[in-house]
């Protein structure tokens, strides 16, 4: 395939003819973590995206039942919109402190995120609870089964975070800023806002453009 | 009293003993046989005291190789399975004409063609085939193990999990009879009410995360961990169709993954996704279960592209010709497999400039797979072949899936496609190319990596007995099919009216009694190879003269694989490195850092499996429990920061001075 042979002295000594077909110990292979959570990531927006796709296919057809003008609250989605961007920000402030090493001030950011992220779910299952009072659950027409799922599935990966989250602070506080733990706070990092892009295209495709037509 | 009935329905849900198939005499018969069974192998565990030692180095086991070799037992079980519902099948057709009605009612046959279909393609070819890239790639590649071990031991155990479900719903309750890709509505909530559905729904799910998990791992660890000097374009070929394979995988089994939960949200909740009326849409659910399905038969076939190449090159005696192609000609056909999903649909009526795309689409992945096959065949042209086993399912591959992929490109042709689809020409086309590709290179590359499993080679009489058996029972089994579908005889039919056609499905019947002999064979030849080890042995750890890194080290290798990373300065590292006359060190060993055994992967995946029971049938209380533990458990393994240990440079002085005198023994 290539010229290898440019690439190898011949060594005349035989430990040096030996060793140049063998690392001597010093060859570690790269930590794989990122590049796996990165791919985990690409995954599960495939899961969303297929989600978009049923609502791309679905989202019109309201049986006879209410429209998402008719049903969405513009003003509430902003207050959920802006406390999830927030919570961004505020995890930005946790990677910031971390690579300070200042554990209380990770720890904090951490528990204002967790909280912004508690508000964001609180008010979207009080908005969950109110449809369905209403009669409009997600078995009343393909166009709500798909928002309820797509919109839902959302908020469990939020919930999910707030768990994971809490683990972590836990950890943290256990055994502070260690470099697994700070691998894992990337992580955690990159999974929260992952789920703010995703909801940027839930509040545009979903609210907004249901609320305009 | 009332009270006490609901409580009753939370913990079993709609499970009674009605769900004990006692009235069906088969399946009576099956469970006796497997209990029996079941049994024996409990007590002769017992008996040898092998408990600790089986949850010791296997369950609990975070070696990439003891995971391989795991994930190929339970493809090879599982190939019992399928293929005996496979014979049932063939039997049944060949007598059920005009008066006779065969001896399965139809809805225990249209179980077992769905069983039959689910079964061989995710718990036999996928299991084999992520059980031999979990096993060859690390050692490939010089790594001492796959980048996240402990993902790798749940991903298995997940599988093992989605697995035993299947085989669960032989003997509690009932499989789905809906085919093996479940469309709706039929396998909506009021034409399939019982468990079937379910179990196909929770299986699926539970192997497929396993699944993914598996190819985020084996990504990670081929483009982080190459031994130094092994460039993307000096990685083996088995590596490169290998990183392929997962990237469909991480792509692909997410779709499975949504559609399969949006399913099950028809099911359970009552959703109108998939349902006729308050605007489902059917259709939504066949695209995109294709767009999973589609690529994966490409994640099965391309590993066995990536076998015949390394066999081809081996048994040839040279460097594998056009390397480079090679390796385009697998990009595209990973690229193209996601543009063709529509081809298993034509008839669906998206119009003739939907179809023509699609059409020309699938025309144009035979181009790249047609220079493939000239690639083997010009390594082949003036090479020194060796007609070993291996070798010979490779010649028997390249010519039935030349067959099958002339018959692929023909079902490509959107107008032959209306007349030929959902017949028995296109059950013929598939097994053609996955038997003749996908099963024919899984026993290329069991033949041909077992001597670095297990330290011994198979015996080739058997092997060979194996191959004609498999090779001609498939022409008799699948050819007549090819001719009863262009006279149109559609597929999944338990009874047939047209005594003329008979004849046809008795010589399919003859091929699947013949295949049988191939895998008695197979059978055969494990236990006489083990019998005969001692001179079948291989002291050498390179039994074939190959040329790729795994044959530097011993058969079966040590847990560190490598004592020192091999620097890599060509694409067949090893050939080089034999041909400059390396000297394997002796001396000078350092200590060697390792991840721990650990059950967690274990637990996670029962308890995801017990969750998914309790969700198949109803049982409430039971699915939260196992949740709710699911989650706690994967929290409390997270608090175990103590997840690796150092092999004492002393530890592997030993190892190593053992293989000193292995080698010295050989010559």
């Amino acid at each position: 395939m290539s010229d290898s042979t440019a690439t190898v002295a011949l060594g005349a000594a035989g430990e040096a003819r030996a060793l140049r077909f063998y690392d001597s110990g010093g060859h570690h292979p790269e930590n794989g973590t990122l590049l796996g959570f990165w791919l985990y990531l690409m995954s599960d927006t495939l899961v969303f995206a297929c989600l978009f796709a049923a609502y791309g296919v679905l989202g019109r057809n309201y049986a006879g039942g209410p429209s998402g003008a008719d049903l969405f609250s513009l003003p509430l989605v902003a207050v959920n919109t802006s406390l999830l961007l927030l919570s961004s920000i505020t995890y930005g402030f946790v990677v910031i402190e971390m690579q300070r090493k200042r554990q209380g001030a990770t720890l904090a950011w951490l528990a204002l995120t967790g909280l912004l992220g508690a508000g964001f779910v609180g008010i979207e299952l009080h908005e969950f609870a109110h449809l369905i009072h209403e009669g409009n659950g997600p078995q009343r027409s393909a166009f709500l089964s798909s928002f309820f799922t797509l919109v839902g599935t959302h908020g469990l990966h939020v919930t999910f975070g707030i768990v994971w989250l809490l683990t972590l602070m836990a950890q943290v506080a256990r055994h502070g800023l260690i470099a697994a733990n700070r691998r894992r706070l990337m992580c955690l990092s990159m999974f929260w806002h992952f789920l703010d892009v995703i909801w940027i295209g839930v509040f545009t495709f979903v609210y907004l453009m249901g609320a305009l037509q | 009293m009332s009270e006490h009935a609901d409580l009753a329905k939370l913990v079993f849900g709609r499970l009674t003993w009605e769900a004990i198939p006692l009235h069906e005499p088969i399946l009576l018969a099956t469970f006796v046989a497997v209990v029996i069974g079941g049994v024996a192998v409990v007590a002769a565990i017992t008996y040898f005291r092998a408990w600790g030692p089986l949850w010791r180095d296997w369950i609990t086991s975070i070696d990439h190789k003891k995971i391989g070799v795991m994930y190929v037992i339970l493809g090879l079980v599982m190939l019992l399975r399928g293929f005996a519902d496979a014979v049932m099948m063939r039997a049944h057709q060949a007598i059920a004409f005009g008066d006779a009605m065969g001896y399965l009612p139809p809805h225990h046959y249209d179980q077992i063609f769905t069983a039959h279909g689910v079964i061989m393609v995710l718990f036999v070819a996928m299991p084999l085939v992520t059980g031999l890239m979990n096993f060859v790639v690390p050692l490939q590649i010089g790594a001492r193990d796959v980048a996240f071990p402990f993902l790798n031991n749940f991903s298995f155990w997940m599988t093992a999990c989605g697995a035993a479900l299947v085989m669960m719903s032989l003997f509690v309750g009932e499989f789905a009879r809906t085919g093996w890709l479940a469309y709706p509505p039929l396998s909506g909530i009021i034409a399939s009410p019982d468990v079937g559905v379910d179990y196909y729904i929770w299986s699926l799910q539970v192997a497929g995360v396993g699944t993914m998990l598996s190819g985020v791992n084996l990504i990670a660890t081929i483009v982080k961990m190459r031994a130094p000097g092994m460039s993307m374009m000096k990685m083996p070929i088995f590596t490169w169709t290998a990183l392929c394979t997962n990237v469909l995988i991480v792509a692909a089994f997410p779709v499975l993954t949504a559609v399969l939960a949006l399913l099950s949200l028809d099911r359970y909740v009552g959703t109108n996704f998939f349902t006729n009326d308050l605007g489902g849409n059917p259709m939504m659910y066949v695209n995109l279960i294709w767009i999973w399905g589609h690529p994966e038969v490409y994640i099965l076939i391309l590993p066995a592209f990536g076998i015949f190449s390394e066999v081809v090159s081996t048994f040839s005696g040279k460097r594998l010709f056009g390397y480079a192609s090679m390796v385009y000609a697998t990009v595209v056909i990973t690229i193209l497999s996601y543009l063709v999903w529509l081809h298993h649909f034509f008839t669906m009526g998206s119009g003739a400039s939907v179809n023509a795309f699609f059409g020309i689409t699938t025309m144009i992945i035979s181009i790249p797979t047609g220079a493939k096959i000239f690639n083997w065949l010009f390594t082949m042209y003036r090479g020194r072949i060796r007609f070993e086993v291996p070798m010979l399912w490779t010649v028997s591959f390249m010519v039935t899936f030349v067959i099958g992929g002339m018959t692929g490109v023909l079902l490509a042709v959107p107008p032959a496609d209306f007349v030929l689809h959902n017949s028995l020409f296109l059950v013929a086309h598939f097994h053609n190319v996955i038997i003749g590709g996908v099963l024919f290179g899984l026993m290329a590359g069991i033949t041909y990596w077992f001597p670095k499993a297990f330290g011994y080679k198979l015996d080739p009489f058997w092997g060979k007995c194996s191959f004609w058996f498999w090779t001609i029972g498939f022409y008799f089994a699948f050819m007549p099919l090819y001719v009863l579908g262009l006279m149109g005889v559609t597929r999944r039919l338990s009874h047939f009216d047209d005594q003329s056609l008979q004849i046809w499905f008795q010589i399919a019947a003859l091929g699947a009694l013949l295949i049988a002999l191939g895998i008695l064979s197979f059978i055969i030849q494990l236990f006489v190879s083990f019998r005969r080890r001692a001179s079948l042995t291989d002291t050498t750890g390179d039994p074939w003269n190959g040329r790729t890194l795994e044959w530097s080290t011993s058969s079966p290798p040590p847990v560190y694989n490598f004592a020192f990373t091999p620097i890599v300065h060509d694409t067949d590292a090893w050939y080089d490195m034999k041909k400059r006359g390396h000297i394997r060190p002796v001396a000078g060993f350092v200590p060697i850092h390792m991840p721990k055994n650990t059950g967690a992967g274990f637990v996670l995946a029962v308890l995801s499996a017990i969750c998914g029971f309790g969700l198949i049938w109803h049982m409430w209380l039971v699915a939260a429990a196992g949740f709710v533990t699911l989650i706690v458990a994967a929290i409390v393994h997270t608090f175990n920061y103590d997840r690796e240990f150092y092999i004492p440079a002393e530890a592997v002085l030993r190892a190593e001075d053992a293989r000193t005198g292995l080698l010295a023994s050989h010559v």
